[in-house]
């Protein structure tokens, strides 16, 4: 499974990580959701966060995303200190979060939704017209650099697959000027062939040099694209493994609850 | 694995090659456009020698349609935005009222009543919209409520202040009003002029106004309808807020999450939806002389109907300015081509029932094919 993929993987090991999240905690009244993660993403890696279900990984990507505030913990985003007061913030600092419900709307065309909130302007005679010729272009153009050949830039996103569904709203997020994008889950309800296309998606964005992190709970999904591997399991980081450091068999057991801790220990770089 | 994703770029084989002609049909404005040329289509060959074609025929449904269509655009927008707004009847009503209270009762100036009414009924569309968005209630329930709350009001004050139901007089006081001018008046007359003298359209034979033409120029009503269609279409398919309204009305999560000020253009379009309905008041007002407690009854549901005929999908996201002025059209060419035609009036309701159910059967079957509906 993982010799088998084309993808090139992350050359860009040294550099520094755009954003660096360290020891993070979220308290929601007496409950403990994340009980200190700490997590880093270098521009034009795939970084595949896992757990099982409850594990806190909403909760850490809605922190990273600037829906929750962290009650403890630091977040440097390219090396600055950072805090977000509300999603608006993060975006403008260029963290996109493509969620499992798409903003998309399936009765417009694609470039329309393409452009949904950030339409071209041309101005004729002194008032601001929406740029149909623009918009159009630039979607046909993106959309061909994702290698999905439209009909036309009218083509309704109701006639999509699930997964180029997913690859329109990745291209408007890098398009629009994302440095991280946070994929809630892309594969999760689409089959074999469309899961492929998004992870072909995955690839294409991280060579334009865009940190990705990839949230999932299939082991497969995730080695088949990921650079490297956080596991989160009640909250707590259960360790950070490279690409080849890690067989599917032992991340599955990880996310599982790591029963078998001691036995990994050694192949995690002594991070558990 | 990558392979496999390789393959399923590219061109796709499972996509049919869509012929020029049937890409150039398919639109939302087919449904209409077929009805459209059915109904005169009918009318032509059944109605012809009835005069319903000559300059004057023509004007009669004209001014009909142009009634429509007005109040049409505005129930389009609003319906593409996602919302309903049945109190356009009840609006119609008390616009019409209000202008005559201002004017002949309390004695202002002509066009002061009519700017404080249009500020008055566009500031009744905010709250609706307010309300609708606010609530989170369905648009259906709260102009439901203002539908009866506006005609309450338009029964009620001119009884309690006048003793009657209908104010008339505004005719006199009106006389002479630039504004009044701009809802009552007509333009083009010197042109109308030209064609009587040339023999291009009928003259008055004898009477008072022997060798004028049978029609002496296009009311502003019409101005007004061919004004307020461009500006809707154009809104609509040319601007950012065009886009906003597709997206306020497809999904409105989706749009949030995008960017997009949703309750902002709810709100705007419940305000364009009254600015219709009162200035279809105002020229009604103007042209009769009068405003009556009755009058926009059902207007609302003629608006709705002309919309849904339009190609305009009923849950929002999706129709035509365009295509609702054309279903207007088809409303106002049957009505009173069946006049014309000399067919028993109450057949106008089985003819309209027979084209709203084809035009809406036509338009669903087109929209799968735009949209990939299943």
């Amino acid at each position: 499974m993982t010799e088998d993929t084309k993808f090139h993987h992350g050359d860009a090991q040294d550099q520094k990580p755009i954003i660096r999240m360290v020891d993070i905690q979220k308290h929601f009244g007496s409950v403990i959701a994340l009980a200190g993660v700490s997590f880093d993403l270098k521009p034009g890696e795939c970084h595949c966060l896992l757990g099982d279900n409850g594990a806190g990984k909403s909760t850490f990507i809605k922190t990273m995303s600037g829906v929750h505030k962290p009650t403890a913990g630091e977040i440097f985003f390219e090396d600055k200190p950072m805090h977000f007061e509300d999603p608006r913030d993060a975006i403008s600092a260029g963290i996109a979060t493509v969620h499992q419900h798409l903003a998309m709307i399936p009765l417009m065309s694609v470039s329309r939704n393409f452009f949904m909130g950030n339409e071209p302007t041309r101005k004729v005679a002194g008032i601001n017209f929406f740029d149909k010729k623009l918009a159009d272009e630039i979607t046909m153009e993106e959309m061909r650099k994702m290698g999905i050949n439209l009909r036309g830039p009218d083509q309704a996103v109701g006639t999509l697959s699930g997964g180029e569904r997913q690859t329109v709203a990745i291209a408007r997020a890098v398009h629009f000027g994302a440095k991280i994008l946070i994929l809630d889950e892309p594969t999760s309800a689409l089959g074999v062939r469309q899961t492929s296309n998004v992870l072909a998606t995955i690839d294409k964005v991280r060579s334009q040099g865009v940190g990705v992190v990839f949230i999932s709970h299939n082991v497969r999904h995730a080695l088949a694209v990921g650079d490297r591997f956080t596991v989160l399991n009640r909250g707590q980081t259960l360790g950070t493994a490279k690409r080849g450091e890690i067989s599917p068999e032992e991340l599955q057991d990880l996310m599982a609850g790591g029963q078998e801790l001691a036995q990994l220990e050694g192949s995690l770089g002594g991070t558990v | 694995m990558a392979e496999s994703a390789q393959s399923a770029i590219g061109s796709d084989e499972r996509i049919k090659e869509i012929s020029p002609l049937r890409r150039a049909l398919i639109r939302p404005e087919l449904g209409g456009m077929v009805g459209t040329v059915a109904v005169f289509t009918f009318f032509l060959l059944f109605a012809f020698d009835s005069g319903m074609f000559t300059a004057q025929g023509a004007m009669n449904w004209s001014v009909v349609s142009a009634q429509f269509m007005i109040i049409a655009v505005g129930a389009c927008l609003l319906m593409i935005a996602g919302e309903f707004d049945l109190s356009v009847g009840s609006m119609i009503g008390f616009a019409g009222m209000m202008i005559a209270i201002f004017s002949v009762t309390l004695s202002w100036p002509v066009w002061m009543a009519i700017l404080v009414t249009f500020a008055l009924c566009v500031s009744i569309g905010a709250v609706n919209g307010y309300i609708v968005v606010r609530t989170g209630l369905p648009s259906f329930i709260v102009t439901l409520a203002f539908l009866f709350i506006l005609r309450g009001f338009t029964i009620y004050l001119p009884q309690t202040i006048e003793r009657k139901t209908i104010i008339g007089g505004i005719r006199d006081v009106a006389e002479g009003d630039w504004l009044a001018s701009v809802f009552g008046g007509k333009i083009g007359q010197g042109f109308f002029v030209w064609l009587g003298d040339n023999g291009l359209i009928e003259t008055f034979e004898r009477g008072t106004r022997a060798g004028q033409p049978v029609v002496d120029g296009i009311p502003m009503l019409l101005v007004w309808a061919a004004v307020i269609i461009i500006f809707g279409h154009v809104l609509l398919t040319k601007t950012k807020f065009g886009n906003w309204i597709f997206a306020a009305g497809g999904d409105a999560e989706a749009a949030r999450n995008s960017g997009v000020p949703v309750n902002r253009v709810k709100i705007l379009m419940f305000m364009f939806t009254a600015f219709c309905a009162t200035v279809f008041a105002t020229c009604q007002v103007m042209e009769f002389g009068s405003a009556g407690a009755d009058r926009g009854l059902l207007k609302e549901f003629e608006a709705i109907i002309a919309v849904v005929i339009g190609g305009a999908l009923l849950t929002g996201g999706y129709g035509s300015v365009l295509g609702a002025a054309l279903g207007a059209l088809i409303f106002g060419v049957v009505q009173q081509g069946l006049f014309f035609a000399g067919v028993e009036s109450s057949l106008f309701r089985v003819f309209l029932g027979v084209i709203l159910l084809g035009a809406v059967i036509l338009n669903t079957y087109i929209r799968r094919i735009i949209t990939g509906e299943r």
